[in-house]
């Protein structure tokens, strides 16, 4: 092997993880030097799996957020855990989210929207089968859609099937959906994992209790909060899928018990391995870490209706008071990707790529007198679960901003209630955001004006935009739009993003994957008909 | 009711009764600090889907949008005819604690039914070679494992059986699909990591007692008249220190029913621990009250039971002056 070729190899996987580089790019120069014949150790999650996808075995998976309450109805989802045992194993939606982020048929198998994005057709594959052998039909869609947007929905896809004017059934294989104003993107909300397809009932209503889907799995048992056990469906309507001949869920709440889990083989995957246990789990021969990058950020965001926030400059002195390469050195030990007060994630469709938001004294302190201030006194509010590591966070970033002339008090919340009580009631606190999977969707839950999630913070070019690109169905029209909006929240907006991270987690060395998704957790929750095992 | 005729009967009567009243003050603790938690069971499970909408909307549909107070004599009226209610997931309460509260019976059975006769035949021992090697080896090693965390106590176990050795399994996780053997063998680290913790406290309490009857002069007459000292010590002292050793039996039982949230956590073993801690964390109040009556009920029960124990086995207290 190549020395230099290996340091060099190594020297973009830093800076990949520094978010000094983007994904993309990262691909294109590393692959330019295996090319030129390097042979290197890619980290877990960027390996290419060579071998092809082998049919059969059992796989063992320890996740960590099963509740006792989990149940066959959608709308009460909340979870990766019913998200990819059961949206993912035992049910499908219209559509499924590739690995690579775009949008495909499932159990649609193609649609088209009039000019305007108000009108939509969804036409059904043929041939597709429940597991008691009933055929699909768009009944089934329409019920199934209908049951998230009763009037007294407590359904979690509430917000995305608000937009919904009325579902139509034409013919036994097409569904017609209005929208109340254009969406250009209904098939990638389609994709939410609460809109499963349900058998209907001959009533009205859809069939929550007999486990009845169209997925790649049946539901063999299941003991809630427990463990959920998947066998395959031979009658799967998607070609040589699923691999597995049986799937376990097994919940395990607590970190060192997940990886004793992993370490012992009693399971042959984790999620979300503890930052302190990737050495350990690195320095193994039987498993890898995994990866993937997400839509999750961390950010310290500001009410822009209260003093000195209402003020942009201020705003942007805050921005550059941080330095974002020392807390990840430091808080995230290197594992999370530089922000730069960009809510849209690098791995998103219609994502803006601007250049990075250095640390720099000098533009704070030139911002703050643009505001005719010298210095300014603001109270950061943080508690252990806004995120993972906030409260050191917060205080590397009062080191860095007092060298601006900014001094921030840090106010260390309660853990319990923090989403209740401090999120959105104090000015300037620590948050965790999951992401949404599509620009549009992100943007009217958190930041056009009025929006539930929204601090305060209101630019009428930003709304006029969002407007705008909302129904456009020209790809490059959309672009410029959330282009210029992307600039606008980065300078103008209430949001510092510190960091993004990955989804990170422990995988055994006997599990197959191809590439993985990461626009929702466990491969865009569709690991269990997309793995497989080696041996 | 003649006391002096049924001594054991109005003792008993007497006891419920407190006990119940214990129970209503506990019920009543629970529900007030559960509502004084911050957060709501709409907004725990809504998570990041939590528009204010959605969060007034499921908290209609529960009727948390009701005076507490009403919420909280409604459901009293359905646990005293003994209906627990439904979770807010809307599972009946009994379907999701049943199982778990069968899976804590059985490992605190199995463990109870190691640790009491070992703790006290060992306690005894201790007792009658009282300063010799063995009592001093029992006396340090208990001390400390009782001063060992509960946790730390686990996660060793974990490390040597599991991980080292590979013995057993690491995850206690028993599901209804697997057959009595493999649930046992699954269980075996849990029931070691508990007798660790619980025959500590039952071993120094049993040998104290002892050794506390073994100076009074009815024992020294007991030597005087020449019997051997295992005679004297299982003749006359053990009888007579039922009522400490019931006591700290019966803490040790309830804290097997009650107290061992930790190590189901670490073991991922399902029992009630993990239903109430899963139930806090959304907020679920119907199933915590049920815990929390569940808890009170090991705890006042066991405790009774040591009571009429002492009381019986000791005719001082059996027919008070």
């Amino acid at each position: 092997m190549n020395k230099s070729h290996h340091l060099m190899m190594d020297d973009l996987v830093t800076r990949l993880r520094r978010g000094q580089l983007s994904r993309r790019e990262f691909l294109a120069r590393s692959s330019a030097l295996l090319a030129a014949g390097a042979v290197v150790g890619l980290p877990g999650g960027l390996r290419a799996q060579e071998a092809a996808p082998k049919a059969g075995g059992f796989m063992r998976l320890g996740l960590h957020n099963a509740s006792q309450n989990d149940n066959l109805d959608p709308g009460s989802w909340s979870t990766s855990w019913t998200g990819a045992s059961f949206n993912g194993g035992v049910y499908n939606n219209l559509v499924e989210i590739l690995p690579d982020g775009s949008v495909a048929g499932d159990l649609a198998e193609s649609w088209e929207a009039e000019p305007g994005a108000k009108v939509w057709r969804f036409k059904l594959r043929s041939g597709v089968t429940f597991h008691n052998g009933k055929s699909l039909d768009a009944e089934d869609v329409r019920q199934s859609l209908e049951h998230h947007m009763k009037p007294d929905s407590t359904s979690g896809a509430r917000a995305i099937v608000e937009q919904i004017e009325t579902i139509e059934v034409e013919g036994s294989d097409t569904v017609r959906i209005t929208l109340s104003e254009g969406n250009a993107d209904l098939p990638y909300l389609l994709s939410d994992y609460h809109l499963s397809i349900y058998p209907a009932l001959d009533g009205g209503g859809i069939d929550m209790e007999s486990a009845n889907g169209t997925g790649a799995f049946t539901l063999e048992s299941f003991e809630p909060g427990i463990a959920t056990r998947l066998k395959r469906n031979p009658n799967y309507h998607k070609n040589n899928k699923p691999y597995l001949d049986e799937v376990e869920f097994i919940n395990i709440t607590d970190a060192t018990a997940r990886l004793n889990a992993l370490l012992t083989g009693e399971v042959d995957f984790i999620q979300d391995l503890d930052i302190r246990n990737v050495a350990m789990v690195e320095r193994s021969g039987d498993f890898s870490v995994q990866r993937i990058p997400s839509l999750r950020h961390f950010t310290f965001d500001m009410d822009t209706r209260v003093a000195p926030f209402d003020n942009p400059d201020v705003r942007l002195a805050l921005k550059h008071a941080l330095d974002r390469d020392d807390v990840i050195e430091k808080v995230f030990l290197g594992e999370a990707t530089k922000g730069n007060d960009n809510p849209v994630a690098s791995i998103q469709k219609f994502h803006h790529e601007l250049p990075a938001r250095d640390y720099s004294v000098e533009k704070a302190r030139e911002h703050l007198a643009k505001a005719g201030l010298d210095q300014v006194s603001v109270d950061l509010s943080v508690a252990e679960n806004a995120f993972a590591g906030a409260i050191e966070a917060a205080t590397l970033y009062q080191r860095h901003a007092a060298e601006a002339g900014i001094t921030i008090n840090i106010v260390q919340e309660a853990a319990d209630g923090y989403w209740e009580n401090v999120w959105r009631k104090k000015p300037f606190c620590a948050v965790d955001y999951f992401g949404r999977a599509t620009v549009d969707w992100l943007f009217s839950t958190s930041y056009v004006t009025g929006a539930p999630w929204n601090s305060g913070w209101s630019n009428a070019r930003f709304d006029e935009l969002h407007q705008m690109a909302r129904a456009e169905t020209d790809e490059a029209k959309r672009m410029a739009c959330y282009a210029e909006m992307q600039e606008i929240l980065r300078d103008d907006g209430n949001v510092i993003t510190v960091a993004f991270v990955s989804w990170r987690n422990a995988v055994s060395n006997r599990i197959g994957f191809g590439e993985v998704g990461g626009l929702m957790p466990l491969d865009n929750m569709r690991m269990c008909e997309r793995w497989w095992v080696k041996d | 009711m003649n006391r002096t005729s049924h001594p054991i009967l109005s003792m008993v009567v007497s006891r419920v009764g407190l006990g119940l009243l214990s129970l209503l003050i506990v019920s009543l603790v629970i529900f007030f600090s559960v509502s004084l938690l911050p957060g709501s069971y709409a907004s725990a499970i809504l998570g990041q889907n939590a528009t204010p909408e959605a969060v007034a909307a499921l908290e209609t549909k529960l009727g948390l949008d009701r005076p507490a107070l009403w919420r909280y004599l409604s459901w009293l009226g359905a646990a005293a005819t003994g209906e627990l209610g439904q979770s807010f997931a809307g599972r009946p309460v009994m379907a999701v604690l049943g199982p778990r509260l069968l899976n804590t019976i059985t490992l605190a059975s199995i463990t109870a039914a190691i640790a009491v006769p070992l703790a006290i035949t060992l306690g005894v021992i201790c007792a009658r070679f009282r300063g010799r090697f063995i009592d001093r080896f029992l006396s340090t090693s208990t001390l400390a494992s009782i001063s060992l965390p509960e946790f730390f106590v686990a996660y060793l176990m974990m490390m040597i059986f599991a991980v080292k050795l590979q013995w057993f399994p690491s995850m206690a996780g028993i599901r209804n699909s697997m057959d009595l053997g493999e649930q046992l063998y699954r269980m075996v680290l849990p029931i070691l990591t508990l007798l660790l913790v619980i025959l500590a406290h039952m071993i120094r309490n049993t040998r104290a007692a002892i050794l506390s009857v073994m100076s009074s002069p009815y024992v020294e007459m007991a030597r005087l008249k020449g019997e051997s000292e295992g005679r004297v010590v299982m003749r006359q002292a053990l009888p007579n220190a039922i009522g400490p050793i019931a006591s700290v039996v019966a803490l040790n039982l309830a804290y097997l029913i009650s107290g061992v949230v930790v190590i189901e956590v670490v073991f991922v073993y399902p029992g009630v621990g993990q239903a109430m801690i899963d139930a806090v964390r959304n907020r679920d109040v119907p199933v915590i009250q049920a815990c929390a009556l569940i808890f009170a009920t090991a705890y006042i029960g066991f405790n009774l039971l040591a009571d009429i124990v002492s009381i019986v086995s000791n005719p001082r207290l059996l027919h008070p002056r």
